[in-house]
């Protein structure tokens, strides 16, 4: 048990993003890729999804007040928007991001816009929940290994 | 699990170092190993990178499929293996896996966060060796060196199998299994890798009962006959058992037409998306980046026409040439086709020409045409008229003739001769202005080569970025063989068209093609691809005097990387005038750039094929200085990229060649003198 309080605190947070389905497995990959020579990968990466990830949300919410629509443009977006969230881990999104693909593949064009606004909720909580983990770490210092969820 | 290992490998990142055989690093085994990924998903990107860095794999990571095809074509030698992404913007990863497969012969690992079984199948009918599921666990990563080993695996166990058909006194296969730890010479990735490529060449063997075995060597000759068989049968019916019968060649074995027929059958799907620009008699080179292989192919029997014309140019070599294109290392310099023969390929259809690997050997051929060419230019051949005869391979038909008879070898003029032969669709690119000028040869030869700027991709094959219009095929030799003959590419270059045929001096332009041979040529020592370029240069006459000359005006941008097709092109045009010179082995002090190229060659005569690309490489770099000055002593080591075989070398400049239509660098062949190209 962490005796430090501040990282007692982090390692609660990063459990509670597991627990509740925020995150999964590949962000443990991350974690693990993280040594001295990169002590910050993770943050270093999920800044450069939500940096690149920004984009694509655009490009869809643009081609979403299109007309006509076009389904396999949109689909081809979100198969993007897709493998980038999986690569951090983003569980939800990811969940979000494969509804919205079959939407598209069923021409429904009223499901992918409720999905899509789903889908940037939980884009953007992941985002606030990973923004205060990161500088939680930076407070509690270098932290322990991490250690896998259950 | 963390990788503690991470933070120590990544000085083996440093793999442009010299590679000398003494770094053995067979413990370390697959540490190493060259990984070239490839996605256009920068958050991908970066966790694949560290991952693979994690597993000490020494990796190069780019996010456009061109960039990647440029990188790998300027080093032939320089990659194990390619990971690639199934969906990105400027490339499907579907084609890019092609190219690879038949420009380099690397095995190729698919990745997508697309699962559906269809697209997976598609992996695996392009060709790739294996299709990983986004999001990429490390642990997945941590075995692709397996695919690097079954492959090279594979190939030995073919050559052995089917033996050599051009030389016949291969060692038995060693185990490679055990080779990538043990081997006599190197122990490292890029020993084994290197050995492979070098498989063919004795000479750079200390002792000759080196286990190696020799690769088939798909000669031009070969070549002929084996599309020749295919028409006949029909594309549909053509198996590879029936094939062989048909063919009829001693030694070779059903497995060996029928990974050829594989490779062929890709290319051919490829020209059908390619919309040919001539008949295939006389298809220019050049042609929209996409340019069909057809004038490849034309082109590539011309130059063979023109080069048995000539009678400078050994058959053999030729066919070494060829085998180089296809990616096949020739087993010893000694694959001279026989002029008759290089005569009789021109008598074959296009078609059969168009065959990618034909092209390589094709190219080869041509680029060693363009070598010759070269060496007879006249020195006040711009640069331009050199770019153009690379171009107009079309007419290379005419100049080759005359340019073989400079011996234009392994220059790259060679190829640019080779491009003489077939002008016109060169002459887009360029504009053929040079062609002209020769006034030794021809006007007539003098097509439109510089149309097609391509001629400058032709030579800088390695230089220049593959990208280069990346016209529709690289038939360029399948990872080693120096053929790559960018000549035969047509649809590597757009508009490629070597306009060599208009003066024989120009051949150097024909860089691209030319570059690479000379440079496979000049690797002779490393790829065996030599051989065949040495024997031009012993050909030719001319010596490339003109080189100089004519590098003076190209910036002779040999950037290991080079970004800029026109830099590329430069190069290789540089290299292949400076290789030209090399190849004679005698005229190093000629062309500075040749020198450069060939000094590859020579280094890897020393034995030490890493050892020359990275003298190579340095020996580019130095080639760009120095062009300033107009002299450029290239130390043999310099030029090229130990990595690099001789067959990669003959790829590269093949794959120059091709790419020289490139969508994105368009070359301006007039901006070939110098002047434009960016070093």
């Amino acid at each position: 048990m962490e005796r430090n309080p501040l990282r007692r605190q982090l390692q609660m947070m990063r459990k509670s993003f597991f627990d509740q389905g925020y995150l999964d497995d590949q962000f443990v990959q991350l974690e693990e890729l993280q040594d001295e020579a990169n002590p910050n990968f993770v943050e270093e990466v999920v800044t450069l999804y939500y940096r690149d990830s920004s984009r694509l949300i655009l490009s869809i919410e643009q081609a979403l007040e299109r007309k006509p629509f076009d389904f396999n443009k949109l689909d081809a977006y979100m198969h993007q928007f897709k493998g980038s969230s999986s690569s951090i881990g983003a569980k939800k999104v990811k969940a979000e991001s494969t509804l919205f693909r079959e939407y598209c593949k069923s021409g429904n064009k009223e499901g992918c816009m409720r999905c899509f606004q789903q889908l940037k909720k939980e884009y953007a909580t992941l985002r606030k929940k990973l923004e205060a983990y990161f500088q939680l770490a930076r407070q509690a210092g270098p932290m322990e290994t991490a250690c896998r969820p259950k | 699990m963390k990788f503690s290992c991470g933070r120590g490998a990544m000085s083996i990142t440093s793999s442009s170092a010299a590679w000398k055989p003494t770094d053995v690093v067979a413990d370390q085994f697959p540490a190493g190993l060259r990984v070239l990924v490839v996605d256009d998903d920068p958050t991908c990107l970066m966790i694949l990178e560290k991952m693979l860095r994690t597993c000490l794999y020494e990796v190069t990571k780019c996010n456009r499929a061109e960039t990647a095809l440029s990188i790998l074509r300027e080093n032939k030698n320089g990659f194990d293996i390619v990971i690639s992404d199934v969906h990105m913007p400027d490339m499907d990863g579907f084609k890019l896996l092609e190219h690879i497969g038949l420009e380099m012969d690397l095995p190729v690992i698919m990745m997508s966060a697309d699962d559906g079984k269809h697209v997976v199948m598609k992996g695996v009918t392009h060709g790739a060796c294996d299709y990983l599921i986004k999001p990429v666990r490390i642990e997945a990563l941590k075995n692709i060196w397996q695919h690097v080993v079954r492959k090279r695996k594979n190939e030995w166990k073919d050559f052995e199998q089917s033996g050599s058909v051009e030389e016949g006194d291969r060692q038995p296969k060693q185990s490679e299994d055990a080779d990538y730890s043990s081997s006599a010479n190197e122990g490292n990735w890029r020993g084994s890798k290197k050995r492979k490529d070098d498989e063919e060449e004795t000479d750079e063997r200390d002792d000759t009962s080196t286990l190696k075995k020799p690769r088939v060597v798909w000669s031009v000759e070969l070549h002929q006959q084996f599309v020749a068989a295919v028409n006949q049968l029909g594309i549909d019916k053509a198996v590879p058992k029936k094939i062989l019968e048909l063919m009829n060649v001693p030694g070779l074995t059903r497995e060996n037409v029928a990974s050829h027929l594989q490779k062929y059958r890709l290319y051919l799907r490829r020209l059908s998306g390619v919309s040919q620009h001539q008949s295939n008699l006389n298809p220019p080179f050049i042609s929209p980046q996409d340019s069909t292989f057809g004038p490849l192919s034309s082109l590539n029997g011309l130059d063979l026409q023109a080069l048995a014309a000539t009678g400078q140019l050994p058959t053999q070599s030729f066919a070494r040439l060829q085998a180089a294109g296809l990616g096949r290392p020739t087993a010893k310099s000694s694959i001279p086709m026989t002029l008759v023969d290089q005569r009789n390929i021109f008598s074959f259809e296009n078609p059969k020409l168009r065959f990618g690997e034909g092209q390589q050997q094709q190219q080869h051929m041509n680029n060693k045409q363009q070598i010759n060419l070269l060496n007879g230019i006249p020195t006040n051949m711009e640069p331009r008229q050199l770019a153009s005869l690379q171009h107009g391979g079309q007419s290379i038909g005419n100049m080759n003739m005359q340019v073989a008879s400079h011996g234009a070898q392994n220059n790259q003029n060679n190829s640019l001769l080779m491009q003489m032969g077939q002008p016109q669709s060169r002459g887009q690119i360029l504009g053929d202005t040079t062609v002209s000028h020769s006034p030794r040869r021809p006007s007539s030869m003098g097509q439109p080569i510089l149309s097609n700027g391509m001629a400058a991709n032709v030579a800088s094959r390695n230089g220049i970025p593959e990208t280069i219009g990346a016209t529709s095929y690289n038939p360029v030799s399948q990872a080693t063989s120096t053929l790559n003959f960018p000549m035969n590419h047509a649809s590597e270059l757009p508009g490629n068209s070597f306009p060599l045929g208009s003066t024989p001096g120009i051949s150097s332009f024909s860089s691209k093609g030319t570059f690479q041979e000379d440079v496979s040529s000049e690797i002779k020592g490393s790829g065996g691809f030599m051989p065949s370029y040495v024997k031009f240069n012993d050909l030719s006459q001319h010596k490339p005097q003109n080189w100089e000359l004519q590098n003076v005006g190209m910036t002779f941008n040999f950037p290991q990387h080079s970004s800029s097709l026109q830099s590329n092109l430069m190069q290789s045009v540089l290299v292949q005038q400076g290789s030209s010179g090399q190849m004679n082995g005698h005229n190093r002090s000629s062309a500075v750039v040749s020198r450069a190229m060939f000094s590859a060659g020579d280094i890897k005569e020393h034995g030490n094929a890493q050892n020359v690309n990275q003298h190579l490489n340095n020996l580019v770099d130095n080639i760009i200085r120095v062009k300033s000055e107009g002299v450029f002593d290239t130390s043999p080591g310099n030029l090229f990229p130990v990595h690099f075989g001789q067959e990669d070398l003959m790829g590269a400049l093949l794959k120059q060649q091709d790419s020289i239509a490139p969508t994105e660098n368009e070359f301006d062949f007039d901006g070939y003198s110098k002047d434009n190209i960016p070093v």
